[in-house]
C-alpha cells in the first residue's frame, strides 16, 4: 500500500484519534496520533493484513522545545516492504503516552530509553525504569534545558 | 518449582528419593567486569541450580552521550568521529550510515568513485568485524587458537586502512559528500592481494572451528530464536538471518550502489541442530565473509577515476526536515533518525543500534538453558557495548 | 629482562641487591587484568594477539583482579562504572599498578565537553602510574607504556614505601 492509502485507512478506522497526516514534501510520510490511542492504532496496523506492519524499526523521543515532547515511531512491513511513520506529541507537564510494548517487543527497551533520557512516561509498560543512566540519576539529560550536575556521588562531573 | 525447560532438561527428581527435591532460586551476577561479556555488560541471572530461569541485562555502563554531542557540535561533519566510536569494531559502516542520512537530507549526488570506494571499505570492515566476532566467540567457548588466527588476518585489513587514511581502528574517513582522503596508488593491488590471501583462510577457519565436535556440541540447539519472535523483537543482521529469514538491507532496501553486485544472502538452515540456534548465527557470519569477498572482488576492478572531495559541501545547512535511513552493518540494521532545523548543527540525531535491539532478545533465548549456554548465546549475538549504550 | 642474566660470569653465582632481584621478578611477569571497557580494548586485544605479542614481555591477561598485578584501564570510564572500577582496584593485592590507556581514561577524551555521564579521567578515583595517550593508542604505544612501567618498577626500592 502506498502511504496515501495507509493514511486514508487510518482516518477511516480511527476518525478523530488521527490529528493529521502529511504525505508530500517529507522524506517519511507520517500521521499524528493522540497519545491515548496510539496502542489501538499500532495494534490495528500490525494485525490488518493490508498494512501488516510487523516490525517497529525505531522509536525515538524528541524534545521540540517550548514545553513539548514527542515520540516518533518508524514502522516497517516485512511482508509488503512498505514503511510508515507515526508521531505523538505530549507536554512536559503531562508526559504520558500509551505503551506499545505489547504490540512489538522491540518497544520494550526503546520506551525505557525514552523515559530515561526525556522523561516520557509510557502507561502500560511492564517495567518502566532507567536503562542507560544509573537508577539514582536526577533529571532527563536529552531535554534541551538540561543542566549538567556539578557532582554525582562525590565525583566531579564537568571537566 | 515449575520451569519450562528445553530438551536439555536436567532431572529435578532424584530417583529413589520419592519426591521432588525442594529448591530455591538464586540470583547470580555476571558483573560488568567479566571475560566473556564482550565489554561492560551486567547480566543478572536468576538460576535454579544450573538452569537459568531468567536473564535480566543491565546496560548503560558505557553511555557516552552520543546524542547530546551530536546536538552540541557546531557542524554536521563534526559528528562523524563520534559515530566511529559507537560500534568501534565496524567504524566504517557507522560513518557510512550517518553520511547517507545527511546526504539524503541535503539531496546531493555522490560521485561514482566515492561510491565504489565506500562499498569496498564497508565490506572490508565487515570482514574485519566478523573476524573479531568469530575469534572471540571461539575464545568464549574455550578455543583460544582461532582468536589468534582471526587477529592475524584482521591485521592485514587494518594495514590497508592505515595505508589509506592513517588510522587502524577509528578512521573518520567517510565524510558527508565524499571521503577524507583519496586512496593511494597501489590500493587496488593491495585489495586484490588481500582477497587472494584470505579466501583459503576461511576454509582453514572452518577446519579449525566450525565443524569441531566440541564447538558443535556447545552451540547447536542452544539459544534457539524462532523467526516470528525474532521479527517481533526487531532482531536484524546475522541474528535474524540465522533464524531463517532471508532479509538483508543491502538487497531488500538498497542504498549506495549495492544493487550493482552479484552476491547471495546466507541464512541459517538448522544443519547441525535447529534453525535459529547459535551455530546457525555463527555460520551465517562465516558465509557472509565469503560473500563480502565476492563484492570486493567485483568492485575493485571497476573504480572509476575522479575526485573524492568534489561533492563535499562547503557549508552543510539542510532545510528543516527529517529522515530515517537504515544501513546494514555487520551487527544488523543501524538506523539514523536525523532531524534538521535549518541551522548548521543537527536538532536531533537518534541512533537505532542493532546490538541494543538484538540484546533485548537475550532473555527469550536463554530461558531454560544452563549457565554455560548463556555465554554461548551472548557470544552468538555479537554485541558491542559502545553501540548498545551509545 | 636483560638485567641479571648478563652477570653470570663466575659459573652460576650471581651477586646482586635484594631490590634489583625483587624488581626484576616483578617487572618480568606483569599479569594484567582483562579490563577492556571500550574501543581501546580492541587495541589491547590486538596487542595480546600474535602480531604484537605481549607474552614475550611476560604480560598475560587474567580474568580476576585477585591474581593480577597491573590493571590497564582501556576505554571510557562512565559514572555508572566508576564505583565498580574502585572496587576492582581495591580487590587487587599489592604491589599493584595502573596504566591508563587512551585519552578517555586519561582526561575524558573526546567526551570532555558535553559528556554528562563520562568521568573526566580515571585518575579522579584511582592512582595512575603510566598514562598512554592516543585515541586509540597503537599497540606499539601501549607496549611502550608497559615498558615505561617496567622502568618505573626497576627504580623502586624496598626501603621506600610505595605511596598509595
Amino acid at each position: 500500500m502506498i502511504p496515501l492509502e495507509i493514511g486514508d485507512t487510518l482516518k477511516a478506522t480511527f476518525g478523530d484519534a488521527i490529528l493529521g497526516t502529511t504525505i508530500d514534501g517529507v522524506f517519511d510520510p507520517f500521521s499524528k496520533i493522540a497519545p491515548d490511542r496510539i496502542k489501538d492504532v499500532a495494534l490495528f496496523l500490525r494485525d490488518n493484513p493490508q498494512t501488516a506492519f510487523d516490525a517497529l524499526m525505531c522509536l525515538s523521543g524528541v524534545d521540540y522545545t517550548g514545553g513539548k515532547l514527542g515520540v516518533v515511531y518508524h514502522l516497517h512491513s516485512m511482508k509488503w516492504n512498505h514503511k510508515f511513520t507515526l508521531k505523538v506529541e505530549v507536554t512536559v507537564e503531562n508526559p504520558h503516552c500509551q505503551s506499545v510494548e505489547s504490540v512489538w517487543k522491540t518497544a520494550n527497551w526503546h520506551e525505557r530509553e525514552a523515559f530515561d533520557l526525556f522523561g516520557i512516561v509510557f502507561d502500560g509498560h511492564p517495567d518502566l525504569r532507567r536503562i542507560l543512566l544509573p537508577d539514582d540519576w536526577d533529571g532527563h539529560p536529552l531535554r534541551k534545558d538540561y543542566q549538567v550536575p556539578e557532582y554525582y556521588n562525590g565525583m566531579k562531573v564537568p571537566y | 518449582m515449575e520451569a519450562t525447560l528445553t530438551s536439555r532438561q536436567v532431572g529435578i527428581t532424584i530417583p529413589g528419593f520419592g519426591r521432588p527435591l525442594k529448591t530455591e532460586e538464586m540470583v547470580l551476577n555476571m558483573g560488568p567486569q567479566h571475560p566473556s561479556t564482550h565489554g561492560v555488560l551486567r547480566l543478572e541471572l536468576v538460576v535454579d541450580g544450573e538452569v537459568v530461569v531468567d536473564v535480566i541485562p543491565h546496560i548503560g555502563y558505557l553511555h557516552r552521550c552520543f546524542e547530546k554531542h551530536a546536538e552540541a557540535m557546531a557542524n554536521y561533519q563534526q559528528v562523524i568521529p563520534y559515530c566511529d566510536r559507537m560500534d568501534y569494531v565496524a567504524a566504517m559502516n557507522n560513518d557510512l550510515g550517518y553520511a547517507v542520512a545527511c546526504e539524503k537530507l541535503l539531496k546531493i549526488k555522490i560521485p561514482e568513485r566515492v561510491e565504489y570506494i565506500r562499498v569496498i571499505m564497508a565490506e572490508l570492515q565487515r570482514i574485519a568485524s566478523h573476524l573479531i566476532a568469530v575469534g572471540t566467540y571461539g575464545m568464549d567457548i574455550g578455543a583460544f587458537t582461532p582468536f589468534l588466527y582471526c587477529f592475524r588476518d584482521r591485521e592485514r585489513i587494518l594495514d590497508i586502512f592505515e595505508h589509506t587514511c592513517g588510522a587502524r581502528l577509528l578512521y573518520n574517513y567517510i565524510w558527508i559528500g565524499g571521503l577524507s582522503h583519496d586512496v593511494p596508488a597501489n590500493f587496488q593491488e593491495k585489495v586484490r592481494d588481500f582477497c587472494k590471501y584470505f579466501r583459503p583462510n576461511i576454509k582453514e577457519l572452518n577446519d579449525l572451528l566450525s565443524y569441531n565436535k566440541i564447538f558443535v556440541e556447545r552451540t547447536a540447539d542452544v539459544g534457539v530464536l524462532p523467526a516470528d519472535v525474532a521479527i517481533n523483537y526487531g532482531a536484524s543482521g546475522p541474528v535474524l538471518r540465522g533464524s531463517g529469514v532471508r532479509w538483508d538491507l543491502r538487497k531488500n532496501d538498497p542504498y549506495s550502489i549495492y544493487d550493482r553486485f552479484e552476491w547471495e544472502i546466507p541464512v541459517g538452515t538448522g544443519k547441525m541442530g535447529t534453525v535459529g540456534d547459535c551455530w546457525d548465527r555463527y555460520m551465517v557470519r562465516v558465509h557472509e565473509m565469503e560473500q563480502s569477498l565476492n563484492i570486493i572482488e567485483q568492485a575493485v576492478d571497476k573504480i572509476p577515476p575522479g575526485d573524492v572531495q568534489s561533492a563535499v559541501p562547503k557549508r552543510i545547512r539542510p532545510d528543516a526536515s527529517e529522515v530515517y535511513v537504515r544501513t546494514e552493518t555487520p551487527k544488523g540494521e543501524l538506523g539514523y533518525y536525523v532531524v534538521a532545523d535549518g541551522t548548521t548543527s543537527p536538532f536531533r540525531v537518534k541512533v537505532r543500534p542493532p546490538c541494543f535491539v538484538n540484546l533485548s532478545a537475550l532473555p527469550a533465548m536463554c530461558r531454560g538453558a544452563m549457565i554455560a549456554d548463556v555465554v554461548a548465546v551472548l557470544g552468538s549475538i555479537d554485541i558491542v557495548l559502545g553501540e548498545v549504550d551509545r | 629482562m636483560g638485567l641479571l642474566d648478563q652477570k653470570f660470569e663466575n659459573g652460576n653465582i650471581l651477586i646482586t641487591t635484594a631490590d634489583d632481584l625483587l624488581n626484576w621478578a616483578r617487572l618480568s611477569s606483569l599479569w594484567g587484568m582483562q579490563f577492556g571497557l571500550a574501543c581501546c580494548a580492541i587495541e589491547m586485544m590486538a596487542m595480546g594477539a600474535s602480531h604484537y605479542d605481549t607474552d614475550r614481555f611476560g604480560v598475560f591477561f587474567r580474568g580476576t583482579p585477585r591474581q593480577s598485578d597491573v590493571m590497564i584501564v582501556a576505554g571510557t570510564v562512565t559514572l555508572k562504572m566508576a564505583s565498580r572500577i574502585k572496587t576492582l582496584y581495591d580487590q587487587m593485592s599489592e604491589p599493584r599498578y595502573v596504566i591508563s590507556m587512551g585519552s578517555c581514561s586519561n582526561c575524558g577524551g573526546p567526551y570532555w565537553e558535553h559528556g554528562y555521564h563520562v568521568l573526566k579521567g580515571v585518575d579522579r578515583i584511582i592512582p595512575v602510574d603510566v598514562y598512554v595517550p592516543g585515541c586509540p593508542p597503537r599497540p606499539e604505544a601501549l607496549i611502550e607504556g608497559i615498558m615505561k612501567l617496567q622502568e618505573k618498577i626497576r627504580n623502586e626500592s624496598l626501603a621506600k614505601k610505595k605511596t598509595a
